[in-house]
């Protein structure tokens, strides 16, 4: 069945056909529609799940806990403030190896109040433990959300699955929403590996000497390592009940091209289309859309970016203080010692919603065609300086 | 107000035996809390007047009696110093542990 729909009910629906069992959540713009369509869908029965409304996005989260530890799959949304404020409790999940899957929708942190789309809400989460997917269209955000379950419960670690404020939460498009029984059969009942029983009693996640907790994190690290090769091949399963696949990075004519974008989002439509504009002007510009950013997708992003000695432009709608674009941190250094001779620079564009255009990526392929590396400095797309 | 059982200390050698997250593996039986103590009660028997409040009033249950009168279970004691306060013929000492 197909169906217009916006992003935010794509989540919605993900969760529906993923058969979750309890949701706790917290409303905030631009995420509300999310578990407000959630919400009607418990009353009309539609999905058997427990709806817990809860005060604040912390009790959301600690909700969440309590219900997958107790073996049932669990789903949240939130945004911004909202999921600072989960911020202990995203950790308390991570450690706890409790397979919580959530939406995000990216909106920029106040102050000035913002409702508008950027990353620094979801990856000052970064180091919480969480698998980070970033979408860039409704029907991708509903299909994740499926493979989000199936992928975090297989490895014990929760799941984020993030959506540009507005350009993909309030958009709508054309969404194939799957049958019930197929995604049943892709995504069985969830397993807990370990859970609250009066039949084998245990206290969880109490007092652990030095003598004890960094074996935890050993294997907690062990098991994210694994999430790249278990995406990748859960894409595959799901393709070929569904037809359609969601790869670790999206490329774009990457093939030939001399420059290369590496974006994220909602970000990395726009650059297929810049992509096609600048080869039109003799440009051959290629894209990598990074889809998983944790765990990070190393080998493939070496694979893709290869030995070539291209010309490499990260665009990041987010900035670590002090520090450059966070996907420019990150690709630099998975490229580090495996891409001699390839030249990557870093662009800031779009904090606080303000548009990422063609125009934009215009500009941003003249500067890294003509740069020389290596780049020590932010290069600030959009901003009157 | 019998004494508890103890057994082993639960110790894993490598990361293979462990649970993904941290949980009880074992009860209190494993759990040998009275390391924790820096002062322990020593009970003056002859000044004992069999009350039982000490006993009462341990938090960890960690007093037991023997043939009606009071004795303190190093394993769990961790010398909290109720028992001492509480006494009503002031016949518990607390003494510094000697490590």
């Amino acid at each position: 069945m197909k169906k217009v729909m916006m992003g935010n009910h794509a989540l919605s629906w993900g969760a529906q056909l993923g058969r979750a069992q309890v949701i706790a959540a917290y409303p905030i713009t631009p995420q509300t529609q999310v578990v407000e369509l959630l919400s009607e869908m418990c009353a009309d029965k539609s999905l058997d799940a427990k709806f817990i409304k809860v005060e604040s996005e912390h009790s959301a989260m600690a909700a969440c806990i309590g219900a997958s530890l107790a073996g049932a799959r669990t789903f949240t949304a939130t945004s911004a403030h909202g999921l600072a404020l989960m911020h202990e409790l995203l950790h308390w999940a991570a450690i706890g190896r409790l397979p919580v899957v959530m939406g995000n929708i990216n909106r920029a942190m106040a102050p000035g109040w913002s409702i508008w789309s950027d990353q620094n809400d979801s990856l000052s989460q970064r180091d919480t433990g969480w698998m980070q997917y970033y979408c860039a269209s409704n029907q991708e955000v509903l299909d994740t959300t499926i493979q989000a379950f199936k992928v975090s419960e297989a490895l014990a670690v929760p799941g984020m699955i993030m959506l540009d404020a507005f350009t993909l939460s309030h958009t709508y498009e054309v969404v194939d929403i799957p049958e019930q029984d197929k995604v049943d059969s892709f995504l069985p009942p969830f397993q807990a590996k370990l859970r609250l029983s009066s039949d084998d009693p245990r206290a969880f996640g109490g007092l652990t000497s030095p003598e004890h907790y960094f074996e935890l994190r050993y294997k907690q690290q062990k098991d994210m390592e694994k999430a790249p090769a278990l995406v990748a091949e859960t894409g595959k399963e799901y393709e070929k009940l569904f037809g359609r696949r969601l790869e670790l990075i999206e490329a774009y004519r990457n093939e030939d091209a001399e420059l290369l974008f590496v974006t994220s989002g909602t970000t990395g439509y726009t650059a297929r289309v810049a992509v096609d504009a600048l080869r039109k002007e003799g440009v051959k510009a290629g894209n990598l859309r990074i889809r998983l950013f944790r765990p990070f997708p190393f080998a493939e992003l070496r694979k893709l970016v290869g030995r070539s000695g291209r010309r490499v432009a990260v665009v990041d709608r987010n900035l670590s203080f002090g520090h450059h674009g966070i996907f420019f941190q990150e690709v630099k250094s998975a490229l580090y010692g495996h891409a001699d001779g390839t030249a990557v620079f870093g662009y800031v564009s779009g904090l606080g919603g303000r548009d990422i255009s063609l125009e934009h990526f215009k500009e941003i392929a003249a500067d890294a065609l003509k740069r020389r590396p290596p780049a020590e400095e932010i290069v600030w797309i959009g901003v009157r300086k | 107000m019998s004494k508890k059982k103890t057994t082993e200390k639960i110790v894993l050698a490598t990361e293979r035996d462990f649970p993904i997250m941290p949980m009880s593996l074992g009860t209190m039986h494993h759990n040998r809390t009275g390391a924790w103590r820096n002062i322990r009660p020593v009970i003056d028997k002859e000044n004992c007047i069999q009350c039982g409040i000490c006993w009462k009033f341990c938090p960890d249950v960690s007093i037991y009696v023997e043939n009606e009168y009071p004795v303190i279970d190093y394993v769990y004691c961790k010398g909290c110093g109720i028992c001492a306060e509480e006494c009503p013929s002031k016949c518990i000492a607390m003494v510094e542990e000697k490590k």
